[in-house]
């Protein structure tokens, strides 16, 4: 059974569609990438999976079960994590604060324990706090933990992203355009971090990128959305030379 | 790190019991005369007000302007236990707490789905429903209110409340559920994606900080013999938003500080009648203005605070 199934996903803003009869299946540690021309509906899909929005019609099954009309927190309880196109930190918390909150949803003591700081709040915290520090250090932000999310350079707010999203200990990472603004070294090491995640995590990645290098570099299989519809499906040498993909991309030869 | 945390629990406790000791000395001498005292009075009632919306509107960055219904809600509760159904005062302390705790689940289910102006609106118009509701309850006697409250709010009670409320507000801050509900402040959708039930969160800041309120009530009613649902109104909330934006959003010490600066200063001001208001609002004008963040910020004063400038480095 596939890890996720999508099908007949139909959403619409106002006489927009967004995404028409959107059909899609992933396996369990595949690495896929949703390609597609500037508007074509990819952040949508990925709003529709986390719950952001609520299709029109439609199912995304998720290791057997319907997400359709769950609340965001409920899917991320389930084993979804994403990052974001702009990215979206705890500005004015610290580096180790922002993956902390993601390990909430485990908190390991209750609110009463709390507030009246028993042995389980600190046994709690330290674990928590181990557990933050563990994944801070394989993405090498262990030594700014303190500062704010927001003082961190771009390149690192991303990595700081991927960390957060990761301390929800996810099945399945959606990653939103991970290399958006970054310059092709940083590009390089972002592509060896995904492929070291997903071996460290067995985790089963989906990302959207326009930077075909890295697209074509680490993705496995690859799906072209055009116009909120699939209009392509297969290995990135496929994708390559798929004649409607290059249509899409850069418009259709002149007779 | 153990050796640590008992050496700053015992100083937090030495701390406490000499300001507390100290008060009740100077109170049982009479040398601290009934003006300082009501204004000692007010002055914890107003640190109870301000740090348990500090809770709502600093942290959790929901901004509500019902606060004063809430304390509404305690004061008459605690007074129709321990007035009119002669409970202890403890009995009345747990009734106001559990009656605005209440009021504001039910008033926080359905308007913390609405985001910021809006919910600014709906929870000034609850506290206004609570208010005129009072006014129409014959029981406590309608827009007269209820007279000749048995003054049972003594320095230990006070001190007692006051500590309590800080330091709820406090611990749970400082734990993974106050970093869940900083989040909702920081970014409500990321917060939500991360797998923090926003909504419950949001919930469960409103009631702890409707339930504080409740208490200030209870504290305020049996202090000053009185209680009127006028005393409630609109402007009542509106000083304490004022003390928690002039602290700074999002610091419990900045709210404590902001509660006593402005409690001294209305009652400094009491000198100048005719220009009281003008003086006052100048004030936070100037603040706001050199301070647009607020006297704190989201800093927090601490023990360490101190210890840095103690050793002179910063």
């Amino acid at each position: 059974m596939s890890l996720m199934e999508i099908s007949n996903l139909y959403k619409s803003f106002g006489g927009l569609s967004a995404v028409l009869d959107f059909n899609f299946h992933m396996e369990q540690d595949e690495l896929v990438g949703l390609i597609g021309p500037n508007g074509a509906g990819k952040t949508t899909v990925f709003n529709l999976i986390t719950g952001v929005y609520k299709p029109d019609q439609g199912s995304i099954i998720f290791k057997g079960r319907d997400l359709v009309g769950l609340a965001p927190y409920t899917i991320c309880a389930q084993g979804v994590a994403r990052t974001f196109q702009n990215i979206r930190l705890f500005n004015d918390l610290t580096v180790l604060d922002n993956v902390k909150i993601a390990a909430h949803k485990d908190v390991p003591y209750g609110l009463m324990s709390a507030i009246l700081r028993t042995p389980y709040f600190f046994k709690g915290e330290d674990q928590i706090e181990q557990q933050a520090m563990k994944y801070l250090e394989i993405f090498k932000l262990d030594k700014k933990k303190n500062e704010l999310a927001k003082n961190l350079p771009y390149g690192e707010q991303r990595r700081l992203e991927i960390v957060r999203a990761l301390a929800t200990s996810p099945q399945l990472l959606i990653l939103d355009e991970p290399a958006a603004g970054m310059n092709p070294q940083e590009t390089q090491e972002l592509m060896e971090l995904i492929r070291l995640i997903r071996d460290k995590f067995n985790l089963t990645i989906l990302l959207i990128e326009h930077d075909m290098s890295l697209v074509m570099g680490v993705c496995e299989r690859l799906y072209v959305l055009d116009y909120g519809q699939i209009i392509a499906e297969g290995t990135p040498q496929e994708i390559r030379s798929n004649i409607r993909v290059i249509e899409a991309y850069l418009g259709e030869e002149v007779e | 790190m153990q050796k640590n945390k008992l050496i700053k629990f015992s100083t937090e406790v030495i701390i406490l019991a000499v300001l507390f000791s100290l008060v009740q000395y100077l109170i049982t001498t009479g040398l601290l005369n009934q003006y300082y005292q009501i204004n000692l009075t007010s002055m914890c009632i107003n640190i109870i007000l301000a740090v348990s919306l500090s809770l709502i509107n600093g942290f959790t960055g929901q901004l509500s302007l019902g606060h004063a219904g809430f304390m509404a809600v305690g004061a008459y509760a605690s007074v129709i236990v321990t007035n009119m159904w002669d409970y202890p005062f403890i009995a009345g302390l747990l009734a106001a707490c559990a009656a605005a705790g209440l009021a504001g689940f039910i008033i926080g289910v359905p308007t913390l789905r609405l985001k910021g102006d809006y919910l600014a609106i709906a929870t000034l118009a609850f506290g206004e429903i609570i208010r005129v509701t009072l006014q129409n309850i014959d029981y406590v006697n309608g827009p007269a209110g209820i007279l000749g409250i048995a003054k049972l709010t003594t320095w230990p009670w006070l001190f007692g409340a006051t500590v309590l409320t800080i330091l709820v507000a406090v611990n749970l801050i400082n734990s993974s559920y106050g970093r869940a509900i900083i989040s909702i402040r920081e970014d409500e959708i990321a917060s939500e994606l991360m797998g923090i039930n926003t909504t419950k969160y949001k919930v469960l800041a409103f009631v702890i900080g409707a339930m504080f309120a409740g208490l200030a009530g209870a504290m305020y009613a049996h202090y000053f013999y009185i209680i009127k649902p006028e005393t409630f109104n609109f402007l009542k909330s509106f000083d304490i938003l004022v003390m928690v934006v002039l602290g700074g959003l999002g610091s419990t010490t900045g709210a404590i500080i902001a509660a006593i600066s402005i409690t001294a200063l209305t009652a400094a001001l009491q000198s100048f009648p005719a220009i009281r208001m003008i003086l006052y609002a100048l004030i936070l004008i100037i603040v706001m203005i050199y301070r647009p963040q607020g006297l704190m910020g989201n800093k927090e004063l601490s023990l360490k605070t101190f210890g840095r400038i103690w050793s002179g480095r910063k």
